[in-house]
């Protein structure tokens, strides 16, 4: 603070030196940000060990043998034997100690090893992997609509001419949250395909087929997006920065798009990691509706019929997909707000 | 444009108003009425105001909170905010008339006609944009220019505004500048499109005098070079004093007073203008300028201790009686605090108060002042124990009370207590104030629960708050009456010190007055001994024995108040105390400090405004 | 702006509103001052219209939520007909006077199914909210209050729940622990006390440093007394306005799981088993599904509005 208040008259030698010293500050920050980058990413690879042990524990230590719940899954109704779960522990590695099995399973699983399907018996990785492709494309058309339409209702809410046209979009997006999307999927399905043709049914594919599961899978984050997004505008065009700036006689629309959409980038962009989440989780409801085959109706199936190591792998690579998205979330904060990107820059906050 | 009369430098002393006459004032404000929505249909904020600015000078608008300034500024540019509406009257600038006017209409005339330069630079710039970016919006907002000749011209606006090396500040982004850069950002924000009419809304009252002075004198300098005319929003007499040539008194949405500074400060008509003019603090003892002698002194240490020397001795009252000298009440030493640092290693952090030591005999009153960032809160806090500090060590009648906890610090509190500086955020809001002022009584198992109400109304009684106030909650008092709770509650235990953190700093002059005599009489009836933290060297000088100036968490000057303000020995307190408004009027020194000059005067230095002429009064 | 004492007031309605309108009685009138029983139960009940004339969603969201209330409580009030035993006369058919919400394919009034579900789908829910609240509050303020390694340990554990998708905790939960009404409860909750820990913890260490909680502790105050009287009253506000909206979060999680299978075995009719049910006449019987559906829709639309109500308030003042 000192040396920018110093500033105006200081002489030409201050002023070298504190050029120098802000160059020095910049070096060391150069070399501050890699072992940040690095340390993030050690936090991240950390998340996805402890969503695996906090797995691994779920389903060891939670009330309920899960070797018997596994024998009852597969077989139907039927009850197994003292002699069928004594085989199925031994075969499955159960009967060491916890230590061991949860070592043996983290060793496996860092080589993309989640056991075998209780149901089928094939690998839960060739399951996964074969599942993904599909969930992925249903993912990222979700992704985009939802950012895309979230951003764009949020724009107009505090674009639009009329003040009630405003104050509707104002409150759709808290709709859009409320409606459970099994439901939303369900009524698409009645109305664009049943009644009115408009979408294949059931089946069929080709990327007809991903627009209604994309628009229900999109809709509760475009609400969410669309409430951030507008209450960020509407918040920065309350600020006293936006009367500085008004009052200089800038136009209310450039205000919004030049200033207010850039302020707005960050809680969008913090949405946007809980989103990610929020797909995985949708996914599987989605993709039960629409019969549509991918990694929801894999969980779906592997849940109902408690198949333990499917579970376990879904989770496992769902945390390594959320887990990444929150990287490249952290790591674009300090692009998107000048504020976080520390150095030379954090002296003047006190001034 | 509407720019009257010449640009040219005038002679020193010139009234500058002089050049225009009252007919032909640039702004001209005839019956204004706003209301805002409240929950009982419209409130008024402004009762009818009439206001005429005569172009190239500076027209003071001062009043205390509520009293419709703040409304009446945004008025002139348009922006009421949500709820606000302008029922009737006029506002013709230039010979324009703005109400009613379209908003394409306004969105012209903001900028290009009339400017504004808002309150608290900590928010009023987009903190995500670069200090280029904005001023080129402003600048392309008004005339289609090339990006990149617009560039240009911003970092000479920016240059203009007594930014150093602008081509690079353009880069940067709000929070890297000071909060005195920042506002000059403002001031080239408002009149890059040139405008004939500057609105400055209390410009300057969230930063330090000395960033404070410097600011207003480049201010000052836009009207003496003929480029503005500036509507000075206030709440600071002594401001107003120094600055302006016209002066509005507004109370409770009305204008109350006007006409030349001069006059209306020799001989106010109404008053309530009296009232305000005989409220501010260090008015009536401010000595005439010519007795300072700091300026013919040689700057330093002319006899006295050496700079860094720390009056240690122990601080008796001027009339020395009672068991002064012996043991002081506080005696601090060596005081040292550095926050925990969360950031990496390599950025060392400058400790917050390095090596302060004092003393304070019972009965006295010291002054802790500095600028933001002094260290001055950070000692108040160590006093009372809120604060470890990193070394040294705090003595409360001879007793060390360093870093004590649990039930010495329990103890501690029966002799020390403290007031902060924002009377509402101190209170619980869902007290009632008799719980609050009973509070400590419980806490500490004084009295019968019967006859604490008893106490509690003494207490109220000697603050001077009417009986009845002990049912409401603070949302229901008043600033100076929720300070008085606070006073109230601090003397419920009968403490020997009383910390005292910015007590009056968020209050107006006439309350701020109010609760110093309070303290004052406090003082005398419950022989109490003060730590008085302030920023505001006027207010101290009202009270304290002694002053101790701290920069940057040093103490750089410690001594008996009328010595320190008579001659001060260091060059840092000097600069201080010749930052404080009202100990001037301003010399009109025209185009040789004007702005286009790029190296601007150093801010620092004193010689950018030389006082010349005594005081106004 | 305008006078302090009423925006309390109005405050005390919109934190009464949110627990179901009946407990307001004794923060308004207390506020009021000495006002006669009588004259204080006017004053209340001109205030109550004052706040529904400007917050008609409001109102109408407590209204709706008190209505599901009444359904989950007492049933019987509000269908006559069984949830359980059908017409086979009157299968399948669309909504009418008789049937507001149609019958299914067996004839049983969908009505009367949807009213009944009530206390299956939202005693799941509440349960899971109230758990989640009581265990992330007890958390939230151990890690805020005592700090040290007790907030690092509790807010690790926080973290790592909250890297997994919420959804998935739960089914990861449900498939180890069985499927039914309470397993789905626990499985929702464990996902919810996480944000219910972070927001204690972030309002408790906002409140502490505030100036009025450090002045009640040179006043003497002991620790305890500073977090019942000081810390706790001030901190309420948001963790209540999360759990309006969790509740509805949980509502809608609750419905999504019984709608996959995990819930509570076939006759039983949870809400979102009853859409799962129509799934199969959605070419022919559009209502089997639309109005259990519709019915969660608006449950949760009316917790949404009510988290929202301390954020409007807040907007006017």
């Amino acid at each position: 603070m000192a040396e920018h208040e110093a500033g105006p008259g200081a002489a030409p030698a201050v002023r070298r030196m504190a050029a120098a010293r802000r160059m020095a500050a910049v070096r060391r920050i150069a070399v501050g940000r890699q072992a940040a980058l690095a340390r993030r990413i050690a936090q991240a690879v950390a998340v996805v060990w402890a969503a695996f042990t906090v797995t691994f524990l779920t389903v060891r230590l939670l009330p309920g043998d899960p070797v018997a719940l596994m024998l009852t899954g597969s077989n139907g109704f039927s009850t197994p034997t003292a002699e069928q779960i004594a085989e199925a522990r031994s075969r499955l590695g159960y009967d060491h100690p916890l230590v061991v099995q949860y070592l043996r399973a983290l060793a496996d699983a860092t080589h993309g090893d989640f056991g075998a399907s209780i149901q089928t018996g094939r690998p839960v990785s060739s399951m996964i992997s074969e599942a993904l492709p599909s969930t992925l494309r249903l993912g990222a058309a979700a992704l985009v609509l939802a950012l895309v339409v979230g951003t764009a209702v949020g724009l107009l809410a505090n674009l639009a001419p009329l003040p009630f046209l405003r104050q509707a979009l104002r409150s759709l997006p808290a709709a859009g949250i409320s409606l459970p999307s099994f439901w939303v999927g369900l009524m698409l399905l009645q109305l664009l395909s049943f009644r009115w043709h408009v979408f294949p049914t059931l089946d069929g594919s080709g990327p007809r087929q991903l627009v209604l599961p994309a628009c229900t899978l999109a809709l509760p984050g475009a609400a969410l997006m669309a409430q951030v997004v507008g209450r960020s505008l509407h918040d920065s065009l309350h600020r006293p920065w936006a009367d500085t700036l008004r009052a200089a006689g800038l136009a209310p629309g450039r205000l919004l798009v030049a200033h207010g959409l850039r302020g707005a980038a960050l809680p969008a962009l913090t949405v946007l990691g809980l989103l990610v989440g929020n797909l995985i989780g949708g996914a599987v409801v989605v993709e039960t509706v629409f019969s549509r085959p991918g990694m929801g109706l894999i969980t779906q199936a592997a849940v109902g019929a408690q198949d333990l190591p499917v579970v376990q792998g879904v989770v496992v690579v769902a945390a390594i997909g959320f887990a990444a998205t929150n990287l490249v979330v952290d790591l674009l904060y300090p692009v998107l707000d000048p504020r976080l990107r520390g150095g030379p820059a954090a002296v003047g906050v006190a001034g | 444009m509407i720019i009257a009369g010449s640009s040219g430098p005038r002679p020193p002393g010139a009234s500058r108003a002089g050049d225009t006459d009252a007919g032909s004032s640039l702004l001209r404000v005839r019956g204004l009425r706003v209301t805002y929505r409240g929950e009982h249909g419209r409130a008024v904020a402004l009762h009818g105001v009439d206001l005429d600015v005569p172009a190239g000078a500076v027209t003071a608008v001062v009043g205390e909170s509520g009293s419709g300034k703040t409304t009446l500024a945004h008025a002139l540019v348009g922006l009421l905010p949500q709820g606000g509406r302008v029922e009737s009257g006029s506002i013709r600038l230039g010979g324009r008339e703005l109400v009613g006017a379209s908003e394409r209409v306004w969105r012209e005339v903001r900028g290009t006609h009339v400017g504004l330069v808002p309150q608290d630079p900590g928010v009023s710039l987009d903190p995500v944009s670069t200090i280029g970016r904005h001023v080129t919006d402003v600048l392309r907002a008004h005339q289609r220019v090339p990006r990149a000749a617009a560039r240009e011209l911003a970092v000479r606006l920016l240059t203009e505004a007594g930014i150093p090396d602008a081509a690079a500040r353009a880069r940067q982004y709000p929070h890297e500048l000071s909060g005195g850069l920042r506002q000059r950002v403002l001031i080239a924000m408002a009149t890059a499109a040139r405008p004939a009419l500057l609105v400055a809304d209390e410009p300057t009252s969230a930063l330090d005098v000395t960033v404070q002075r410097r600011i207003l004198d480049h201010l000052d300098s836009l009207v003496t070079a003929g480029r503005t005319t500036i509507l000075l929003v206030t709440h600071d007499l002594l401001i107003v004093g120094d600055r302006a040539d016209h002066v509005v008194v507004m109370s409770d949405g009305r204008v109350v007073e006007t006409g030349p500074v001069e006059k209306v400060f020799t001989q106010p008509s109404a008053q309530y203008t009296r009232q305000l003019l005989s409220d501010v603090p260090g008015r009536t003892d401010v000595p005439g300028r010519a007795d300072v002698p700091g300026r013919t002194d040689v700057p330093g240490r002319a006899g006295g201790p050496p700079a860094r020397a720390v009056p240690k001795a122990p601080s008796a009252r001027a009339d020395g009686d009672g068991p002064a000298a012996n043991t002081p009440l506080l005696a601090v030493e060596g005081l040292r605090l550095v926050y925990p640092g969360h950031g990496p290693a390599w950025r060392e952090r400058p400790p917050a108060v390095a090596d302060v030591s004092f003393a304070l005999a019972p009965g006295a009153t010291l002054g802790l002042v500095g600028e933001s960032g002094s260290g001055k809160s950070s000692i108040a806090r160590m006093v009372v124990g809120l604060v470890r500090p990193t070394a040294g060590t705090v003595r409360i009648d001879g007793e060390d009370i360093t870093g004590a906890s649990g039930a010495r610090l329990r103890a501690l509190h029966r002799d020390v207590q403290m007031i902060y500086q924002n009377p509402f955020s101190s209170l619980n809001p869902r007290f009632t104030v008799e719980e609050i002022v009973t509070e400590p009584l419980r806490n500490y198992g004084i009295l019968e629960r019967t006859e604490r109400r008893q106490r509690v109304a003494e207490l109220l009684d000697s603050v001077a708050l009417p009986a009845d106030s002990a049912r409401r909650r603070a949302a229901e008092l008043s600033g100076g009456q929720r300070q008085r709770v606070a006073i109230a509650r601090a003397l419920a235990l009968t403490p020997r010190l009383l910390v005292c953190d910015e007590p009056v700093s968020a209050l107006d002059v006439t309350v701020q007055a109010q609760i110093l005599s309070l303290l004052v009489a406090l003082r005398e009836s419950h022989g109490l001994t003060y730590l008085f933290v302030s920023h505001d060297l006027a207010v101290v000088r009202e009270l304290a024995d002694q002053v101790a100036v701290l920069h940057q968490g040093r103490l750089v000057e410690l001594a008996d108040t009328q010595r320190l303000f008579a001659a001060p020995r260091e060059d840092y307190t000097r600069n201080l105390l010749e930052a404080i408004p009202g100990r001037r009027r301003r010399t009109r020194q025209a185009a040789s400090d004007a702005p286009t000059a790029p190296t601007a005067p150093a801010p620092s230095g004193p010689s950018a405004d030389e006082p010349t002429t005594g005081p106004a009064r | 702006m305008s006078q302090p004492g009423l925006r309390a007031s109005s405050a005390n309605s919109a934190g009464s509103a949110s627990s179901a309108g009946s407990v307001s009685s004794a923060g308004s009138v207390s506020s009021a001052g000495s006002v006669s029983s009588a004259g204080s139960v006017r004053l209340l009940a001109r205030r109550a219209g004052r706040y529904t004339a400007a917050h008609p969603g409001v109102a109408l969201s407590v209204l709706a939520l008190l209505v599901v209330l009444g359904w989950m409580l007492v049933p019987g009030w509000f269908s006559h007909q069984s949830p359980n035993t059908g017409d086979q006369a009157s299968r399948l058919q669309a909504p009418s006077g008789a049937h507001l919400f149609g019958t299914d394919q067996l004839g049983r009034d969908m009505y009367a199914r949807v009213v009944h579900g009530a206390s299956l789908s939202l005693r799941t829910a509440l349960g899971a909210t109230g758990v989640a609240l009581g265990a992330g509050v007890l958390l939230g303020l151990l890690a805020g209050y005592l700090g040290r390694w007790v907030d690092t340990v509790i807010m690790r554990v926080v973290d790592v729940t909250l890297s997994i998708p919420p959804v998935l905790l739960s089914l990861l939960i449900i498939s180890a622990l069985g499927f039914g009404a309470v397993k789905v409860a626990i499985a929702v909750a464990l996902t919810s006390v996480a944000s219910f820990a972070r927001l204690t913890r972030a309002e408790v260490l906002r409140v502490r440093t505030a100036p009025f909680v450090e002045a009640a502790a040179l006043c003497g105050a002991r620790w305890w007394r500073i977090l019942t009287r000081y810390v706790a009253p001030a901190s309420v506000g948001p963790v209540l306005a999360l759990a309006a909206l969790d509740f509805g979060l949980v509502v809608l999680a609750v419905s999504s799981l019984s709608f996959l299978g995990y819930g509570p075995p076939p006759p039983a009719p949870e809400w979102g088993a009853l859409v799962a049910g129509g799934r199969n006449y959605l070419a022919t019987a559009w209502w089997l599904t639309a109005m259990p559906g519709l019915t969660v829709a608006v449950v949760v639309l009316a917790a949404n509005r009510l988290s929202r109500v301390r954020e409007s308030d807040r907007g006017r003042s």
